[in-house]
């Protein structure tokens, strides 16, 4: 037989590195002082000014006015106003005409929203650029799309608004937090007292001008900065009808009794711990996407995050193979190079709790492995990190990182995954990757889990609803569904 | 015969005295023969561990299918979401000026018409040594590929210049010829003075699910033009998923090619960045598992320096940075070559020429 040539190893490959490609900040026009938007003006509160902190960089961006009591008392009286006034004298389709030119000034600003959400939240500009930003809009022109045709929501012949609605948002996604809450608001014909996150208040200031150019009726959206007790003041003004929260299930929890036996309506999206399921017989290297995705995506500052990999034992050596070697690729720094993957964590304070959280996985025996990136020398990063050999009693299988930390369990046969995914207070989210389509179905149905992702995660879309259950809150967001939690039955079955 | 790298290329953009001699194999020339001799590798190095499931894999037909069919799926919308990520990866000043020059040194540039002469083939060999004379430090191509019958003419026209002449063959592009005159075919090639070989795989048994057909061809092929470099052609646009795609590199891997190739370019679509991605994916495993480096020629379709530096992109993300390496990765192409010649030309002079500043060949 002819001898066969055998397959020499390489001699040198490039060396090639990634010049740094930033975006400008000066496209983000930040300005020195940023005031709150009410009753259709850009006016200075009452409260003490904020200084909003560019994570990255731990230097001053901007200082934000921000609401007292009484301000909030004036921005619900004013679109009180609004509601009785201009807003619900005017046709659906006008109110829809203008949900449209806002998605529209959203989609004009996008380039200057993007970098004012890197510089302000910390995460990547490729991730403002591609995800927030324009998600954003397309919930604005989803639900413009709506405000004509509540009749056929499925809430009978004629659902009507709830009236005036307090609305509280977290720092992860202050945008597109806005927009989910913002836009099926408008749609259903209610208006709004909403109030930004204290560590990332500009986007939501900047909405507000593109509120203001779309020549929105005063009053219909205000929207008030400040710090918790900002929040506190509106989600318990007597004189708003529905609250809706997205943060803390400790927060959520406070509100929820506050507003017992009101009778406001109230929609809450809390906390998750999300189980993110591998099979065996998962496409391995879309699932290690997936697994990636889903837990460093925003730093992991995602509430629905993946954040426990629960994967079958016969190839969890492969995937977590597979997962190192991946997120060694990960780029993290600069949130502005557009080559950066993962970014800032959003604060000291959160990036304090991250560190704490997952020092009590090596007390518990788990053993930790951490992306050998290399770390910028100021501003707050934390590099992507993984556990394994995780149990179910650690506290980094059960409480809520807000990071990017995963933890690893395995799991033998579908029913243990069930069990061990179920066995959480909370109910937000869940992953399945298997190529088998019946045990997608059956997984689907026994997660206890409201947005179930199968061979894919993180994925957000205005058309589909979103939202958990038990300590991860209620209510939707999105799709169909979630206009119910802004319309009154006209069948008086919404209380 | 010669299996000399391209010289050129990213051997001289890359640091100095890296890497060892390149005409000496790294890897013991062990041949492991198996049941029916069809599989030939190399002894594992030490320290690696011995796969026996691959090479269990070859002993007979049903081994080989149950192998292919049990490869980790292939989910099209994660797989094209990675890749569209990658695509946004924005390379610029020097690390693009790195890309290019690497990009034509991993150029095989490619006529396959049946208008070519003597003629046509000797002015691209000439483009293929110095492709922009007025530009210094240009690095030539990695190869020219020619049908069979003007090796000889392009072997003469590139003798002693360290480009590859490589040459299709196997009847080529469509493969539907008995395997003695696919053989010849290669032979003809060989004796011509082709150091590397591109054959295209036999898609109709692959599709009926004759594993073990396609698996002896390539065997067959590889022996017949032994001591050249054997790219091995997937006709990924005629196999219709990315899993059959996976399946076909892995067979192609396990019958010793050294290169799986996207395309004939006579099949649209040729290559994209999702199966070029499955195809780095393939040869990554496959070092993990072996250790050894097999090389990968995304070919058809790639025609701007764009699309050039996001397939690069992806070499180095997903494959990793040792097959930023002429050896291990080449772009089988025409009309990329100018484009990659005129953005050089842009990065280094700060304007943009045109197209007449650039030869026509």
């Amino acid at each position: 037989m002819t001898a066969i040539a055998p397959h020499p190893t390489p001699g040198s490959a490039l060396e090639w590195d990634y010049a740094p490609a930033p975006e400008s900040a000066a496209i983000g026009r930040i300005r020195d002082r940023y005031r709150m938007y009410l009753d259709g003006d850009f006016v200075d509160g009452q409260g003490d000014d904020l200084t909003s902190v560019n994570p990255a960089t731990e230097e001053p961006l901007a200082t934000v006015s921000t609401a007292s009591a009484a301000d909030v008392d004036r921005a619900v009286t004013a679109a009180r106003r609004a509601y009785e006034g201009p807003w619900s004298a005017m046709p659906a389709a006008e109110r829809g005409k203008y949900l449209f030119r806002i998605a529209r000034g959203i989609a004009e600003r996008a380039r200057e929203l993007a970098v004012v959400e890197t510089l302000d939240n910390g995460k990547p500009i490729k991730e403002s650029r591609d995800v927030d930003v324009p998600t954003a809009s397309a919930h604005f022109f989803y639900h413009a799309g709506w405000a004509d045709k509540l009749a056929h929501a499925g809430l009978g012949p004629a659902p009507r608004p709830l009236g005036v609605v307090g609305q509280v948002i977290p720092w992860n996604f202050p945008l597109l937090m806005a927009a989910w809450k913002i836009a099926p608001a408008l749609a259903a014909g209610n208006t709004v007292v909403l109030k930004p996150a204290e560590t990332t208040p500009l986007t939501a200031l900047v909405l507000a001008e593109i509120l203001a150019d779309a020549g929105l009726p005063d009053g219909v959206v205000n929207i008030l900065p400040g710090a918790g007790d900002v929040g506190q003041a509106l989600v318990r003004h007597p004189g708003i009808d529905k609250v809706a929260f997205t943060g803390s299930t400790e927060v959520g929890r406070q509100i929820q009794s506050a507003l017992a036996g009101t009778g406001r309506a109230l929609t809450l999206e809390l906390g998750g711990k999300a189980a993110n399921i591998v099979f065996d017989d998962a496409p391995l290297d879309q699932a290690v996407e997936g697994i990636v995705n889903g837990i460093f995506f925003n730093q992991g500052h995602v509430c629905c995050a993946g954040s426990r990999l629960l994967v079958q034992e016969s190839v969890a050596d492969e995937v977590l193979d597979k997962l190192r070697l991946r997120i060694s690729t990960l780029r993290l720094g600069d949130p502005m190079d557009k080559n950066t993957d993962v970014g800032a964590v959003n604060s000291a304070e959160q990036l304090q709790r991250i560190t704490e959280l997952s020092a009590t996985g090596d007390l518990e025996g788990a053993q930790r492995w951490t992306s050998p990136c290399p770390l910028p020398d100021r501003g707050y990063f934390f590099p992507p990190t993984v556990f394994s050999g995780v149990t179910q009693s650690m506290r980094i299988a059960r409480d809520e990182i807000f990071g990017p930390v995963l933890s690893v369990l395995t799991f033998r046969t579908p029913d243990e995954a069930v069990a061990k995914a179920n066995n959480t207070p909370y109910g937000l989210s869940a992953g399945v990757w298997t190529e088998k389509g019946s045990r997608i179905l059956g997984m689907a149905s026994a997660l206890r889990a409201g947005v179930v992702w199968a061979n894919t995660f993180n994925r957000f879309d205005p058309t589909a609803a979103f939202g958990g259950y038990r300590e991860s809150g209620f209510g939707r967001e999105g799709g169909r569904a979630g206009l119910a939690a802004y319309l009154r039955s006209d069948e008086g079955a919404q209380a | 015969m010669d299996t000399a790298r391209p010289q050129g290329g990213a051997a001289a953009l890359a640091e100095p005295g890296a890497g060892p001699d390149a005409t000496t194999p790294a890897l013991p020339a062990g041949t492991a023969g198996t049941a029916g001799g069809l599989q030939q590798r190399p002894a594992p190095s030490p320290g690696l561990r011995t796969d026996a499931e691959l090479s269990d894999a070859t002993r007979d037909d049903s081994s080989l299918r149950r192998f292919l069919r049990g490869l980790p799926g292939i989910d099209p919308v994660g797989l094209e979401q990675r890749a569209a990520g990658l695509a946004t990866r924005s390379i610029k000043k020097n690390s693009k000026l790195q890309a290019i020059d690497l990009a034509i040194s991993m150029v095989d540039l490619t006529t396959l018409e049946g208008a070519d002469t003597p003629g046509k083939v000797r002015s691209l060999a000439a483009k293929a040594r110095r492709p922009d004379p007025a530009q210094p430090g240009v690095p030539s191509v990695a190869a020219v590929c020619v049908y069979p019958d003007l090796v000889a003419v392009a072997a003469e026209q590139l003798a002693g210049s360290g480009v590859g002449v490589a040459s299709v063959a196997t009847a080529f592009p469509s493969g539907r010829a008995a395997l003695a005159v696919k053989l010849a075919d290669v032979r003809s090639a060989v004796d011509a003075g082709a150091t590397e070989i591109d054959m295209v795989i036999d898609r109709g048994a692959f599709l009926a699910g004759r594993f073990g057909e396609v698996f002896d061809q390539i065997v067959a092929v590889r022996q017949a033009c032994a001591g050249r470099r054997l790219k091995v052609i997937l006709e990924t646009g005629e196999l219709g998923t990315y899993d059959n795609v996976r399946r076909a590199a892995w067979l192609a891997l396990l019958a010793g090619g050294d290169f799986v190739k996207t395309s004939t370019g006579k099949v649209s679509p040729a290559a994209t960045l999702p199966v070029t991605q499955v195809l780095l994916q393939a040869v990554a495993d496959w070092h993990a598992r072996t250790g050894e480096y097999r090389a990968v020629k995304p070919a058809g379709g790639i025609r701007t320096t764009k699309d050039a530096v996001r397939h690069l992109v992806a070499v180095n993300e997903v494959a990793g940075p040792a097959w930023l390496d002429p050896y291990l990765f080449r772009f089988g192409a025409s009309s990329l070559l100018n484009d990659l010649l005129l953005q050089r030309r842009t990065q280094r002079e700060g304007h943009y020429s045109g197209p007449d500043y650039v030869t026509v060949d």
